[in-house]
């Protein structure tokens, strides 16, 4: 019943703070090109779908999106387990990892432009850029906050290196990778968006910078309405798998403890 | 036949500010089937003792056999329990107890069976499916004791496995531990720093003084067994306590 409540009223804060925003926009007689209408926005977005424009880049981007994450983060977590691993490779290439993490991402993007052109490519590679690092630190730390108690369980038993890295570690990092991932995937959207605006021929980056030429405003905002929801379902793709694989991290119940009560 | 001898055994910790002598020339032997109990004082130099004796930290002198070979490192024959259960949330109670088993390579087919006898030793069976979290401290704790039993080792180390537990939970794990050891009549080295704990438990009680740690006397218990917690009021059990208390007074500690 309670819950009942709660759906209703959810429904009804968003319904009528939508009538809100289509009743001041008329009251006052504000141009479409400076802030639309929902209604305009809803046509907007019937257009784009219709015509099919949309699904078309929204594919791009969900394909630049995706791939940047999966190369992006498989690269942070491998590169993250030979820095927890081995003092060398920590003591060598940490110190450029970190100054290259400084470095805001962003800024690289035109640079990339040149190297790899406008195609696809150019795109992934940027997002992996964005998404690496998140995924680099976070296995990083997980695979050296193995308890003491457990290692010298672990070593009581004769376990080799391979057997602790398996057995123990790896397990014990996974909340944090997990962590990461969550982040690299947000990340990964914000991009595949930026490398578009900077050059790209698909894409719903680039939709909206065309957009903004032509002062389609109303077009514009259909397509950040998009990418929010968007990110909200990349987001929780992530949330699942991290519930398949962390049913026995106590912070994750207390996690889904949450998220019950904010439903 | 002895399956432990320790001799002359001495650990020294160095550090920028000198050098402290956890463990001063200790030397003791235990018999086959052995219960015996280490207690002392925090800082003796227990934890020490117990690592070398599972091949964790290597001694600064002395040696340790176990059945005629000295222990250099970690050995596949030793089962230890630790202070907090130590199991891994990932891992199912079954799961947990077959760690070894994974780690050594013994065979999972060969040891499903052990397992689910030892879980019901402890008195855990329907639980092996279960996952540590869902599980009190008690029970977290006889898995850890299954654990350190299921590939049947020459000996049982325990350092201080009751100490985190509530004073009721511990007396019935205390009864519990006998239990098991009566049944399967393992050499075990436990440690502890409650007097009335080592003596309901131990057939010998080694007492140990802190820096440097060294065993100051030790002592025979002579109650015949199975022992009832009612055991801790009968006329025999005070004396024993008593003197082992004494020990410590007379070297000026605080009563341990």
């Amino acid at each position: 019943m309670k819950r009942f409540w709660n759906v209703a009223l959810t429904i009804l804060l968003f319904c009528s703070s939508i009538l809100a925003w289509e009743l001041i926009v008329r009251a006052f007689e504000i141009p479409t090109f400076i802030f639309p209408a929902p209604s305009k926005v809803a046509m907007a977005l019937w257009r784009g779908f219709a015509s099919g424009l949309y699904q078309k880049h929204l594919y791009y981007t969900l394909l630049e999106t995706v791939l940047g994450f999966l190369l992006g983060s498989a690269l942070g977590f491998f590169l993250g387990t030979a820095v927890a691993l081995n003092r060398y490779v920590e003591y060598f290439f940490y110190p450029y990892i970190v100054m290259f993490q400084s470095l805001p991402k962003v800024a690289l993007a035109p640079l990339i432009v040149v190297w790899f052109g406008l195609g696809l490519k150019s795109q992934v590679i940027n997002t992996a850029l964005v998404a690496f690092f998140p995924l680099l630190v976070n296995t990083m730390v997980g695979l050296k906050s193995a308890d003491e108690d457990r290692m010298n369980l672990m070593r009581s038993l004769a376990a080799s290196e391979n057997q602790i890295f398996w057995m123990l570690r790896l397990p014990n990092a996974l909340p944090f990778v997990m962590a990461g991932l969550d982040v690299a995937m947000i990340f990964a959207l914000i991009g595949a968006i930026v490398a578009e605006f900077v050059g790209a021929r698909a894409g719903l980056g680039m939709l909206i910078q065309s957009m903004n030429f032509n002062m389609d405003v109303s077009g514009q905002f259909s397509v950040l309405l998009i990418l929010s929801i968007v990110g909200l379902l990349l987001n929780r793709c992530i949330l699942l798998i991290r519930r398949r694989v962390l049913f026995w991290d106590p912070s994750e119940k207390e996690r889904l403890e949450r998220e019950r009560i904010a439903l | 036949m002895e399956v432990i001898a320790v001799k002359e055994l001495s650990k020294l910790y160095s550090s920028r500010h000198g050098s402290v002598h956890a463990l001063q020339e200790i030397s003791f032997k235990v018999s086959e089937g052995e219960f015996i109990a280490v207690v002392g004082p925090s800082g003796c130099g227990k934890s020490t003792l117990l690592k070398i004796l599972a091949g964790i930290l290597p001694p600064s002198n002395g040696e340790v056999r176990l059945r005629g070979t000295p222990i250099t490192g970690p050995r596949r024959d030793i089962g230890v329990v630790f202070q907090s259960p130590v199991l891994f949330p990932w891992r199912s109670v079954l799961d947990n107890v077959l760690l070894p088993v994974d780690v050594q390579r013994l065979g999972r087919d060969g040891h499903l069976k052990v397992a689910m006898d030892l879980l019901n030793l402890v008195g855990l069976d329907g639980f092996e499916r279960r996952y540590p979290w869902e599980l009190s401290g008690g029970m977290q704790q006889r898995v850890a004791i299954t654990r350190a039993l299921i590939h049947d080792p020459a000996m049982l180390l325990m350092d201080e496995p009751f100490g985190a537990l509530d004073a009721m939970t511990r007396e019935q794990m205390n009864l519990e531990l006998q239990r098991i050891w009566l049944e399967r009549r393992k050499t075990v080295i436990f440690i502890t720093h409650s007097i009335p704990e080592a003596v309901f438990l131990a057939d010998r009680v080694l007492v140990m003084t802190p820096r440097p740690g060294c065993i100051m006397d030790d002592v025979q218990v002579k109650i015949p067994r199975p022992r009832a917690l009612e055991a801790m009021n009968f006329p025999e059990f005070a004396p024993y306590v008593h003197s082992i208390r004494g020990r410590f007074n007379a070297k000026g500690m605080i009563d341990a």
